[in-house]
């Protein structure tokens, strides 16, 4: 078997605050294939961001730290890097692209300027070199008159626009791998299918992997290959689409589907409903994190927390004591089941 | 010279028009924003024209879904439906509750419109915004009764308590504040406030579009028992089509500050028969990969125009896959009833499915 492009051991990452240390990324395992498009999803808050930030060596200390875990990027473990070696890697075989390209974007230098200064800073290329690359990293994300377009500033272009600018830059020295945190979710649904189509058939024709970090599971049926669910920290779920669509094995998977309006459902049924709310990620409750709201909670969800283990079809992993006795395919999730009511205004 | 009719002549000669299933017609609303220049002696060089001569009606105990894109002019129509707004032109007429008479919101007097604004509340996107964090829940949920001098303290106390418990929150969180609360138990909180006076209409923007999926599902679903117990008509305005299915009697789909169409669920959404429609409907993902890999999405070219500067003829023209030059680009469809209750702004309709 050839070794994963990225493989991510344990990793957590945790933030000081005043109210105490808050477990952002708290243990979470898993693997990427060279030109996989992996999902990750999960309610706000989940640690989907701070997984793609510790990627990306984006955490600041003191008060996030990585207390453990490896990130081995091409057998190389990042974690271990220096600033300045994790620098040329950031940009270069790694890119990120984020929500709000405003905040990415330089609002005082043109486009054309940003751009090339990522060029030049990661390939070996001059400053004409860089100019043409530009030029054609904007053609390739179907912005007309790129020549001209070179010369505008941020805020001449429009939300879709500057995202494609952000692909353009995140493309144009040829990663690897690039993370995508929520990249169309402040942009129109027109916009987002023309963005999405685009990430598409970019990736697929330069073999690039892609991280979509996204809280729109429509949204990664259309463009994954596999999925992971995040939940309070902790990867609760991982799989190929198929799998987590058509067989989820943990029941917070197995909720959230069913709490989804889909546009191809003529019943207005009752939502399946998740009562209550994600716990705090400074007091979490033991055993399993899910537990408070999980309506197949038993004695040993209290105690013991459910490890990531395979279930279901092959490849497929659950942390959940009971996914095989379960049987969350064969249960239809219409009604609003859940914890106790006490547990869900207390 | 022709006598121009009194507010409340209008009133009566309306009332007749208005069928009985109907709670509110909007009749031509307008909505322009100035655009000014000058710091000082501020000159007018324009105007956003946001809803630009716009007609529906919401009929009794309906929910009508109001779709579109950012800034295509959802909030200012329910805004002006309430005159939050104060149209530029146009008639809102609603019934009222008591004794069945009509009243044109958009001409209505101060006094007049304190009592509508009873039956007619609104329920805001941005449950962190739209909470006053100085103020407890109890404070919040009561203070429409007390605007309105409702009940004596201890009587509002029974009724916060008691619509605490309706949205599915506990009497206990009345002393809290909203910072304690999450999303959804905040939206929960903003809806209690809205039903403080028994209103009959309801105006929903994007009530849950903050929100994660599962806490989405909970809002939606204390929405739709609200309105089976409590006969309540709704406008419900969102970005999010499978929302808007699920949650809908009636559909609108506004572009760039028009009605594109307008028909039954689910002729609107088997049966659509405006190019814009279809778009929308079309980017839309749906939760199933084998759907998805089926697919093909029509997609639009360019970005939406600006509304201070619309375009001529149809204003969806310049990205229509079906524009037609010198019809399209020079004549307003009109808003026509192509088919029964199926109205379509479009001079090439065609029915289409596109999912
Ligand atoms: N107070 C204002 N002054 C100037 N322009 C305004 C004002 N309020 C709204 N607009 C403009 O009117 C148009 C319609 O705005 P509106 O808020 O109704 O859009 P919307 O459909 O609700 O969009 P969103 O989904 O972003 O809330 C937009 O172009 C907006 O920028
Ligand atoms: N700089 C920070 N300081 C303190 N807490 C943080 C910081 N960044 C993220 N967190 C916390 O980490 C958790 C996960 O955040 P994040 O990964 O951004 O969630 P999401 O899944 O929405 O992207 C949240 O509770 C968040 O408040
Ligand atoms: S381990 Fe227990 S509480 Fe956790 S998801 Fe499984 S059944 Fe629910
Ligand atoms: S009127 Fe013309 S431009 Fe407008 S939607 Fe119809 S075909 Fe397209
Ligand atoms: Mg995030
Ligand atoms: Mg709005």
């Amino acid at each position: 078997m050839t070794e994963p492009l990225l493989k991510v051991e344990d990793l957590r990452t945790y933030f000081a605050t005043e109210e105490g240390v808050v477990r952002a990324v708290d243990g979470i395992s898993f693997e990427m294939r060279r030109g996989e498009r992996r999902g990750v999803v999960g309610e706000s808050g989940s640690g989907k961001s701070v997984t793609a930030m510790s990627i990306m060596g984006l955490i600041e200390p003191p008060a996030g730290d990585i207390v453990t875990g490896r990130i081995v990027f091409d057998g190389q473990n990042l974690l271990e890097l220096s600033e300045d070696e994790m620098q040329s890697i950031r940009g270069g075989r790694i890119a990120m692209i984020f929500q709000d390209p405003m905040t990415a974007l330089n609002p005082v230098y043109t486009i054309g300027d940003q751009l090339m200064e990522t060029i030049v800073l990661h390939q070996k290329v001059s400053k004409a070199e860089a100019r043409e690359i530009a030029i054609q990293a904007l053609r390739d994300v179907q912005i007309p008159n790129a020549e001209h377009r070179l010369n505008d500033y941020p805020h001449q272009f429009s939300g879709g626009m500057r995202q494609r600018v952000m692909i353009a830059m995140g493309l144009s020295c040829s990663p690897d791998l690039l993370i995508a945190d929520e990249p169309t979710t402040a942009l129109d649904v027109t916009t987002q299918a023309q963005i999405m189509d685009l990430m598409l058939h970019l990736a697929e024709d330069r073999g690039t992997a892609v991280m979509l970090i996204t809280h729109d599971l429509g949204v990664v049926a259309g463009f994954c290959d596999t999925v992971q669910v995040m939940y309070a920290g902790g990867i609760v779920e991982s799989g190929t689409i198929d799998d987590i669509y058509h067989n989820p094995q943990h029941p917070y998977t197995w909720g959230l589907l069913g709490s989804m309006t889909r546009l191809d459902d003529a019943t207005q049924h009752r939502l399946h409903s998740i009562s209550g709310a994600p716990p705090s990620l400074i007091k979490l409750p033991e055993g399993c994190r899910f537990r408070p709201r999980c309506q197949f909670a038993t004695d040993i969800c209290r105690q013991v927390l459910p490890v990531l283990r395979p279930v279901g079809n092959p490849g497929q992993m659950a942390a959940c004591h009971r996914s095989e006795e379960l049987d969350l395919k064969a249960l239809s999730v219409d009604g609003e089941v859940g914890a106790a009511a006490s547990e869900v205004t207390s | 010279m022709t006598e121009v009719p009194s507010a409340y002549q209008r009133h009566i000669g309306e009332a007749a028009a208005l069928p009985e299933n109907v709670m509110l017609r909007v009749n031509h609303l307008v909505k322009e924003f100035p655009i000014t220049r000058g710091v000082f002696f501020k000159k007018q060089v324009g105007a956003v024209q946001a809803v630009s001569d716009i007609s529906f009606e919401i009929r009794k105990g309906e929910t009508l879904g109001l779709v579109g894109e950012s800034g295509c002019g959802k909030s200012t129509t329910a805004r002006c439906v309430l005159r939050l707004l104060e149209p530029t032109g146009g008639d809102v007429y609603f019934r009222t509750g008591e004794d069945d008479h009509i009243v044109d919101i958009a001409t209505a007097d101060k006094d007049t419109l304190r009592e509508i604004r009873r039956e007619m509340q609104i329920v805001f996107q941005d449950p962190y915004a739209s909470l006053n964090p100085m103020m407890t829940v109890a404070s919040i949920v009561a203070e429409p009764l007390v605007v309105h001098d409702v009940g004596t303290k201890e009587e509002r106390l029974e009724r916060v308590k008691e619509l605490l418990q309706v949205v599915g929150l506990s009497p206990e969180h009345a002393n809290r504040y909203p910072h304690e609360f999450s999303g959804g138990q905040r939206q929960r909180i903003g809806v209690a406030r809205a039903l403080a006076l028994n209103p009959s209409f309801m105006v929903l923007d994007e009530p849950v579009s903050a929100l994660d999926v599962s806490i989405q599902a909970q809002v939606l679903n204390l929405m739709q028992d609200l309105q089976e117990e409590l006969g309540l008509t709704y406008l419900f305005i969102a970005h999010d089509l499978s929302v808007v299915r699920h949650i809908s009697d009636r559909v609108a789909v506004m572009y760039l500050g028009k009605i594109a169409e307008l028909a039954d669920r689910d002729a609107l959404y088997e049966q659509p028969m405006h190019p814009y429609t279809h778009a929308l409907l079309s980017a839309v993902p749906i939760p199933d990969p084998d759907i998805e890999a089926k697919r093909s999405r029509i997609l639009l070219e360019g970005d939406i125009p600006s509304p201070a500067n619309p375009p001529s003829g149809c204003r969806f023209h310049t990205r229509c896959p079906k524009a037609k030059e010198g019809v399209c680009d020079v004549d307003v469809p009109e808003l026509r009833e192509l088919e029964s209750d199926h109205w379509v702004a479009c001079h090439f309709p065609e029915v289409k499915k596109v999912f």
